[in-house]
C-alpha cells in the first residue's frame, strides 16, 4: 500500500465511508465557518505560536515520558514507557485540544462557549480555558455521571461554569451531547462548542485530533533522545479516541509499529453492558457523523456501559473506524474488573494512580507485555490521572472513604 | 419527477387561495392503533399534508415534546418497518392526502437506504425530511429519492444565507420547509414580521410553496403565519396535547383522540377564515 494514513480526510471530511456532516441545515453554515477559520488558523503562524506558549508554559508540555521500570520488571517482557499526560494543567489530555478549540472561538469573534462531558476532564478543561479567556461557558453534564463525578462537578463549578444538567436518555455523555447539539442550535451565532473527542460533524474529528497530535509529536522526539529509535508498540484506550488518535496519529505512516486502541469491554462484549462500538456495533451515523454506534436492529442508539464514566459514549471517532477497516490499527477491549485490576497495580507498583480510562489501556499492557521480548518498546498513553475515580474505585471495591 | 400527491395538493390549494395546513404526530406515540385513528381522525379535521415522524432515540434538532413522543413511541415497539406499514394501512383508505415521513439518518441507514426507498414508494409516502442529511449529503438519500419518484425537502433556516440557498434548493421538490427561528422543535416562534423577511428572501430564489414551522402553536398564530406561507406545520402543541391526555401509566383515553383532533379542527378553521 502506497496510500498515506494521514491523508484523510477528503474535502467532505470523510474518512474513506466515515465521518461527513450530517448535522441539520441551522447548524451547517456555522460548521463551514467553523471549517474555513480552522484551515486559517492551521496556517497562522502567530495562531501556532500562541497555542505553543500556552502549551509550555499553562498546560506544561511537553509531558515526561516515563520508562516504568518497575512495572516493566514485575511483567517480564517489553519496556514499557508511560506517555504522562496526566501531568498536565487539569490532570488529562483534555486540556490540548480546549485550548485550540478556544483560540479558535476567540479568532471567530464567538462570546460563549458551550461542551458536553462524561467523566468531566473535558468540561473541567473547557471550564479551565473558558475561565482562562473570560468567556462565559455552559457544560451539558447526563444526571447520572454528576452523581458519579462529583469532584469535577465541583471543579466546574469553581471554575465558574454552569452546569447543565442532562436527564433525557440514560443521563450519560451521549444525552449530554444531543443537548449540547439542541443548544448550538438556539445560540448558532454568538456560541462555539468545543466538543471534546475525535467525534462530530466535519471539521472537529480532524481539528481535535491536530490538537492532539502533540501527544504523538512529542513521544516521536522523547523515545529517540531516550532510546534512539521509534517504539514498536504504542497502546491507548478508546471512548471517542481523541487521546489515541493524539497518540497514533503521527505513527500512522511507520507501518512497522503497531498500534493497539483500547474499548471498555465493560461486564464483557457477550452482554449488552459495554461501550465497545468497533466489537460490538456497526456503521451508523449519529452526532453529526458515520461511525460505528452501539445500536439494535432498528438503528436506535443504545447505551454504552463502563466503569469509566469517559469511555461510555456508544460510538467512536469516525477515522479510528477507518482505521479498524483498514486494519492499520488493531482494536481490543479490556474489561470494568481488568481495569480496576490495573488501576490497583500500576499504583501501588509505580506510583502512579491512572484514571479508570487509561486503565483499560493498562489492562492491556499488562497481557500484552509478557509476551514480548525485552528489547521491544511499548509506549502507553497515561492520558488522565486517577484523582476523579477515588470514590467510584472505592465503592467498587466496597472501601469507605472518611 | 412526475407529480406526487404533494404537488397536486399544493396545487389545488393554490387555485382556492387557501394555506396548507400540516400537522405532525410521531408514529406509535402513545400507541400505533392511537397513531392510526390520528392520522385518519387529522384529515376529517382539516389537515391537508401530514408529517409522520419516525421515532428515533436520538432527536437531536427536537424539544421536550417530540422527543417524548419518540421515546413513548419507543416504548410502545414502534419501528421504522411498522412505520411504513402504518401509512400502507392509511392508505388503504386515503389516496389523496399527502403523507411526509420526517426523522433521523440512521434509522433508514440500518434499514437500508434503497430498501427503504423502495418500500416506503409503494406503502404510499409522497416525501422525506430527514433533519441530519443538509444538501452537502445529498448523495446519501436525497438524490435516490428523487430516482425513485419521492419528494426530498430541504430545511432551509435563518442563517441559510442567500449564497448557499441555491445548493439548498438544488435538489428540493415537494416544497421548501422554512424553520421560523434558529432552535429546536417546540421552542417560541419569533415575532412573524422577521419570519416574513426570511419566506420573502427565499422566495426570490425559488417558485416551490414554502411551509414555516417550528413554534407554531395555536391557531391565531397559524392565521397570522399563513398570510405570507404557503404552509404552516404545527407538531409540538399537537404531540403535548397526545401527551397531557394519557393516564398515569402513558395509556391513551378517549381524550387523547377527542382533544388533539379538536385542537386540530380549530387550527384547521383558524386557516379557512
Amino acid at each position: 500500500m502506497s496510500h498515506s494514513f494521514t491523508a484523510e480526510p477528503d474535502e467532505k471530511g470523510r474518512f474513506g465511508i466515515f465521518g461527513g456532516r450530517f448535522v441539520a441545515e441551522t447548524l451547517m453554515p456555522l460548521i463551514l465557518e467553523v471549517e474555513q477559520a480552522y484551515k486559517q488558523a492551521k496556517q497562522d503562524a502567530d495562531f501556532q505560536a500562541e497555542l505553543l506558549d500556552l502549551q509550555k508554559h499553562y498546560v506544561g508540555r511537553p509531558s515526561p515520558l516515563y520508562f516504568a521500570e518497575r512495572l516493566t520488571a514485575k511483567l517480564g517482557g517489553a519496556k514499557i514507557y508511560f506517555k504522562r499526560d496526566e501531568l498536565n494543567h487539569t490532570g488529562a489530555h483534555k486540556i490540548n485540544n480546549c485550548l485550540g478549540q478556544i483560540l479558535l472561538a476567540k479568532r471567530m469573534g464567538k462570546t460563549r462557549i458551550i461542551a458536553e462531558t462524561g467523566a468531566g476532564q473535558h468540561g473541567v478543561a473547557v471550564a479551565t480555558v473558558a475561565a482562562r479567556f473570560g468567556l462565559p461557558c455552559k457544560i451539558f453534564m447526563g444526571a447520572k455521571d454528576i452523581e458519579r463525578q462529583k469532584p469535577n462537578v465541583f471543579r466546574m463549578r469553581l471554575l465558574g461554569a454552569e452546569i447543565c444538567p442532562v436527564t433525557a436518555g440514560a443521563g450519560t455523555l451521549k444525552d449530554a451531547m444531543n443537548e449540547a447539539l439542541r443548544d448550538w442550535v438556539t445560540h448558532v451565532e454568538n456560541t462555539f462548542y468545543i466538543i471534546g473527542t475525535v467525534a462530530g460533524p466535519h471539521p472537529y474529528p480532524a481539528m481535535v485530533r491536530d490538537f492532539q497530535s502533540v501527544i504523538g509529536l512529542e513521544t516521536k522526539t522523547q523515545i529517540m533522545e531516550q532510546e534512539g529509535r521509534l517504539p514498536d508498540i504504542l497502546i491507548a484506550c478508546i471512548g471517542g479516541g481523541s487521546n489515541a488518535i493524539g497518540l497514533f496519529y503521527p505513527f500512522l505512516d511507520d507501518r512497522t509499529i503497531r498500534l493497539i486502541g483500547v474499548e471498555a469491554g465493560g461486564l464483557g462484549l457477550d452482554t449488552q453492558d459495554h461501550a465497545a462500538s468497533l466489537a460490538g456495533g456497526k456503521p451508523g451515523i449519529l452526532h453529526g457523523n458515520r461511525t460505528y454506534l452501539l445500536q439494535d436492529s432498528d438503528g436506535q442508539i443504545l447505551e454504552g456501559h463502563s466503569i469509566s464514566a469517559g469511555l461510555d459514549y456508544p460510538g467512536i471517532g469516525p477515522e479510528h473506524a477507518w482505521l479498524k477497516e483498514t486494519g492499520r490499527v488493531e482494536y481490543v477491549t479490556a474489561s470494568d474488573d481488568e481495569a480496576l485490576e490495573a488501576f490497583q497495580f500500576c499504583t501501588h507498583l509505580e506510583g502512579i494512580m491512572p484514571a479508570l480510562e487509561p486503565a483499560h489501556a493498562l489492562a492491556h499492557v499488562i497481557k500484552l507485555a509478557p509476551q514480548l521480548k525485552a528489547d521491544q518498546l511499548l509506549v502507553m498513553n497515561m492520558c488522565g490521572r486517577g484523582d476523579k475515580d477515588i470514590f467510584a474505585v472505592a465503592q467498587h471495591l466496597q472501601m469507605e472513604i472518611d | 419527477m412526475p407529480q406526487t400527491r404533494i404537488d397536486h395538493c399544493f396545487q389545488t390549494l393554490a387555485k382556492a387561495d387557501k394555506t396548507a395546513f400540516i400537522a405532525f404526530i410521531t408514529a406509535g406515540d402513545p400507541d400505533i392503533e392511537t397513531s392510526y385513528q390520528l392520522l385518519m381522525g387529522l384529515v376529517e379535521a382539516g389537515v391537508d399534508i401530514i408529517e409522520l415522524g419516525m421515532p428515533f432515540s436520538d432527536p437531536m434538532a427536537d424539544g421536550i415534546a417530540i422527543q417524548n413522543a419518540s421515546k413513548r413511541a419507543l416504548k410502545a415497539g414502534m419501528t421504522l418497518a411498522k412505520t411504513l406499514d402504518l401509512v400502507r394501512r392509511f392508505r388503504q383508505h386515503d389516496s389523496q392526502t399527502p403523507i411526509v415521513l420526517m426523522g433521523y439518518y440512521n434509522p433508514i441507514y440500518q434499514y437500508g437506504v434503497s430498501p427503504f426507498l423502495t418500500d416506503a414508494q409503494s406503502a404510499g409516502v409522497d416525501g422525506l425530511i430527514i433533519v441530519d442529511l443538509p444538501p452537502e449529503e445529498d448523495e446519501e438519500v436525497c438524490l435516490p429519492a428523487l430516482k425513485t419518484g419521492l419528494n426530498f425537502i430541504h430545511l432551509v433556516a435563518p442563517t441559510t444565507h442567500d449564497k448557499r440557498l441555491p445548493l439548498v434548493l438544488a435538489n428540493t421538490s415537494g416544497f421548501i420547509y422554512y424553520v421560523s427561528m434558529t432552535g429546536i422543535t417546540g421552542a417560541d416562534a419569533p415575532p412573524e414580521n422577521l419570519v416574513a423577511e426570511g419566506v420573502a428572501r427565499v422566495k426570490t430564489h425559488t417558485n416551490l410553496p414554502i411551509v414555516v414551522g417550528f413554534g407554531i402553536k395555536t391557531p391565531e398564530q397559524m392565521r397570522r403565519f399563513a398570510r405570507f406561507a404557503d404552509g404552516v406545520v404545527v407538531g409540538s402543541a399537537l404531540v403535548e396535547t397526545i401527551s397531557h391526555t394519557l393516564d398515569e401509566t402513558g395509556q391513551a383515553t378517549d381524550a387523547t383522540l377527542s382533544q388533539t383532533l379538536a385542537l386540530a379542527r380549530s387550527m384547521a378553521q383558524a386557516l379557512n377564515e
